[in-house]
């Protein structure tokens, strides 16, 4: 009686099912091209199918593909479900040995996945995230900060140089980038707050903001959020490449530790050099600030400097260098724990870069905010 | 006749994500032999491996090397141990940021207090031995696919162990290579009077180096003893494994 026809873009509207009484009659083939629309189609119209067996009669089918045969077995499984007996009778040689290789004996699993409720699911996410990230990040952090004391004084643990290397690396190399960002951060920080001040006429008071603002919050930040790009993802980059190349599995039999091996030369490269970063990226952007006084507060140099001497104090300075501390401790862990986290294959190597960047700048903020209550509360 | 136990595997099993690998198997290696141990991708052969190096809990079961628990070792035990032990891994495992020199080189810099100069020496000898005394500035990533398996087995056997574990030393190599890194590996079993594990597919080379072999299918060993007496064995899948790869 009903008739599917398949709609493609083939002139012959080829009949390829047939729906009769409680027999679905198949012809021809049932391949790729043909099976979604087949699939579809049939659960629409047997959306109030009534009788108690359907039977799948495949004698006029001539071919079939994997894709087809999936089809008619999950037509099969949706139409018992309601308790509806399907038989699939007639089948050819060839198309019984497609539906022997391609039906679900083959694949056991069930793709069933078990219902969960919202807050079930909620649950087990949040108890994953305390369970695996929370307390292992915790663990690491313990871990190296305990060899980086121990180490201190050992340095026979450390290949020669390498502290010196990734002082390099992750300092040094640095410089450029960090000082001119804040160079043009002071500039442009000081340059939109001219308009304001002037109207005031408090045009001196430039360089108290500036200053201040330097000093204490954007040197620090800007500086650890420049590092954390560079080198936070180079730091997973490199660990995570070890795991995958079996590096990391090598050092442990060595005989090596690797957050020794690997993570104290990093810390100590990254703690050593980060202070004198902030404070080359705190002049940069004093710098900057003068340069826009001058242009555009008419405020000379000389004077600017002169002024300089009454708004910095010694607790900003102090303040910087402990926030750049423990931002560059922040770099470091975040990028060994997302580095060793890496599952095998070189996509994951990509994906724990990401997160690490991502991860360790959201931390830097955060830890900016406690401290900046901390020492300014 | 010195058929010394070095190594001992009882009732390990090992499972993934609830998936079982291995479920409850056992074995021995001797001293101063070849041991092979072979199975299909996947049968979990890298899987012991790891256990045996210490890399995964052993859990449940029990693994003795040279007699002692590997469960029970502290931290300076076990790196004790390490020390004897040379390890030669599927993926290379050389340290890429540094040159294959100062990767031979680096066992000896981190666990003696020898003068940089032997240490360079040392290095360079077992170079040699692999017939890799160029490269010792050059970096891993410079060199050939048969170069690279070679510079690894000159890092494993740097402190002399007393025992090397090799995964899959010879796969990707072309059969005339395959052959003279087996016949290095025999040689050095020989120099240095190691006990060799190895893991490998490789019917022409189990033939040509192997004393024992291991053979794992189904989660489980399902033959273990000399390469006479598989050769000898009427289990099926031996017969299978050793003919498939004579007869093409
Ligand atoms: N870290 C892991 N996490 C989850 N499953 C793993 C892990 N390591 C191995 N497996 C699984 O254990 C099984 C055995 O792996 P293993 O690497 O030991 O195989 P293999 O015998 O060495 O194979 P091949 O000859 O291909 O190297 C595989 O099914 C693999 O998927
Ligand atoms: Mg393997």
């Amino acid at each position: 009686m009903e008739t599917g026809a398949i709609k493609n873009n083939s002139s012959q509207n080829q009949h390829t099912y047939k729906l009769e009484g409680n027999t679905l009659y198949l012809y021809n083939s049932l391949d790729f091209a043909r099976s979604g629309y087949f699939v579809n189609d049939m659960l629409k119209r047997l959306k109030n199918y009534k009788s108690p067996e359907l039977i799948i009669n495949l004698a006029g089918l001539a071919e079939i593909d994997s894709a087809g045969v999936t089809a008619i077995f999950y037509l099969k499984r949706k139409i018992s479900a309601k308790n509806i007996e399907v038989r699939i009778t007639e089948a050819s040689d060839s198309v019984y040995k497609k539906l022997e290789l391609f039906g679900p004996d083959k694949a056991k699993t069930s793709f069933k996945r078990d219902k969960t409720t919202f807050l079930e699911f909620l649950g087990t996410k949040l108890h994953f995230f305390f369970r695996f990230y929370i307390t292992e990040f915790i663990l690491l952090t313990a871990d190296v900060f305990y060899w980086s004391f121990h180490d201190l004084f050992s340095p026979k643990s450390r290949r020669k140089g390498e502290v010196s290397n990734q002082a390099v690396l992750i300092g040094v190399n640095a410089t450029l980038i960090v000082v001119v960002m804040m160079f043009i951060i002071g500039l442009v920080i000081a340059l939109q707050s001219s308009a304001q001040l002037r109207n005031f006429g408090a045009n001196i008071f430039v360089v108290d903001l500036t200053v201040i603002a330097m000093m204490a919050q954007m040197g620090p930040l800007i500086t650890a959020i420049l590092v954390a790009g560079r080198s936070g993802s180079a730091i997973a980059a490199e660990i995570a490449t070890m795991k995958v190349t079996a590096e990391l599995d090598a050092l442990k039999t060595m005989g090596l530790n690797p957050i020794r091996f690997i993570v104290v030369p990093k810390m100590y490269g990254c703690l050593c050099t980060i202070p004198f970063l902030t404070i080359l990226a705190n002049v940069a952007g004093i710098a900057g600030g003068m340069l826009a006084a001058y242009l555009f507060l008419d405020i000379a140099p000389e004077v600017f400097i002169n002024r300089m001497g009454h708004s910095i104090y010694n607790k900003d300075i102090m303040t910087g260098v402990i926030k750049s501390l423990v931002y560059g401790s922040i770099i470091v862990l975040t990028g060994s724990f997302f580095g060793f986290r890496v599952k095998e294959g070189a996509e994951g190597v990509g994906k724990s870069t990401t997160v690490a960047v991502v991860v360790s700048i959201s931390l830097i903020i955060l830890a900016d905010s406690i401290l900046g209550l901390v020492f300014y509360a | 006749m010195d058929l010394e136990k070095i190594l001992e595997v009882t009732g390990l099993s090992v499972s993934f994500n609830g998936k079982p690998v291995l479920s409850d198997i056992s074995f021995t290696v001797y001293n101063e032999k070849i041991t092979v141990i072979l199975g299909g991708s996947g049968s979990g052969k890298t899987t012991i491996l790891k256990h045996i190096l210490g890399l995964y809990p052993v859990e449940p079961g029990k693994i003795s090397l040279l007699g002692r628990d590997i469960a029970t070792l502290d931290e300076d035990e076990q790196k004790r141990l390490y020390l004897k032990m040379g390890v030669f891994y599927q993926k290379g495992g050389l340290l890429s940021s540094l040159t294959v020199g100062e990767n031979v080189a680096l066992p000896l810099e981190q666990h003696t207090n020898l003068p940089d100069e032997i240490i360079k020496e040392i290095a360079l000898q077992k170079l040699s031995l692999v017939n890799l005394k160029d490269t010792y500035h050059m970096y891993p990533s410079q060199l050939s696919g048969g170069m690279l398996k070679r510079a690894a087995l000159a890092r494993a056997i740097v402190m002399d162990p007393q025992m090397l574990f090799c995964d899959e030393p010879g796969s990707g190599l072309d059969p005339v290579s395959l052959a003279s890194l087996d016949k290095l590996i025999t040689d050095l079993k020989e120099q240095l009077q190691m006990s060799v594990v190895m893991v490998t597919h490789e019917v022409s080379s189990i033939l040509r180096i192997a004393d024992r072999i291991i053979f794992l299918e189904d989660q489980k060993v399902i033959f273990e003893g000399t390469i006479s007496d598989a050769l000898a064995s009427d289990k099926e899948s031996i017969i299978n494994f050793f003919n498939k790869s004579k007869g093409h």
